[in-house]
């Protein structure tokens, strides 16, 4: 199995991604998606501003992804993250994951998730309502907390 | 060697990239840093904690004891808030 990844600033159609991934497939018994979007934080954000390191990024996920594979049956795998300026609704991410099984895909998809929050070079800034360019999020423990349960 | 900065440590430094020529001695990726320390207070500042800055060396996460033979390119950046 090869992941498709991309990393790209126009947005992305996840059921589009998902037919292309199942299409001619007949042992594909699941598939999970996964899709972050940009909040608004409660009306404050006008955007978020996403930066990426190129060449790096895409490396980090396909190791990411060549992990996924190696601990569950995976059919077929794509990553989409988007960088850029991205308004509150819009997408972010796509991870799609499938496997003969349910489980397998679920679980593939939320390793997919934790470690790219963690472990993909990408930072997010805030735009806010006011038209100024607000702070750099900040990462957070609960991320690192959560790609860590995966080892050991 | 190329050094590339990202986010705070790219703006608190005040360029996305350049190359430099450390003497002898700066071995590791915690000398490097040591070594940018001394050369203006813009790298003062995106290294003044050390510990929250990340590094890569040929787009692959590195720790601070990683050596520096061969590299091309080390990139500095804060922890990722992708996803």
């Amino acid at each position: 199995m090869v992941a498709a990844i991309r990393i790209q600033s126009e947005p992305f159609d996840a059921a589009a991604e998902t037919a292309v991934l199942a299409a001619g497939r007949g042992d594909i018994g699941a598939t999970v998606a996964f899709t972050g979007f940009c909040r608004d934080e409660g009306g404050r954000l006008s955007a978020l501003e996403l930066e990426h390191y190129p060449g790096m990024a895409e490396a980090e996920i396909a190791r990411i992804a060549h992990e996924a594979e190696a601990r569950w049956p995976l059919m077929g795998l794509t990553v989409i993250h988007r960088f850029g300026l991205i308004r509150p609704g819009e997408t972010i991410v796509l991870v799609l994951a499938a496997s003969a099984h349910r489980r397998a895909a679920f679980e593939a998809a939320e390793f997919m998730m934790d470690y790219l929050k963690t472990r993909a070079p990408f930072w997010k800034r805030e735009h806010l309502k006011d038209g100024t360019v607000g702070a750099w999020v900040e990462a957070k423990g609960s991320d690192d907390a959560a790609t860590e349960r995966w080892s050991g | 060697m190329k050094l590339v900065y990202f986010a705070w440590v790219r703006e608190r430094i005040g360029k996305t990239e350049e190359t430099v020529e450390p003497p002898e001695g700066i071995a590791t990726v915690a000398d490097l840093v040591r070594w940018l320390k001394g050369k203006g207070e813009e790298y003062e500042y995106a290294f003044e904690n050390e510990a929250v800055v990340r590094a890569a060396i040929d787009h692959v996460h590195v720790k601070p004891e990683a050596p520096l033979a061969g590299a091309r390119e080390i990139a500095f950046f804060p922890p990722m808030t992708g996803g």
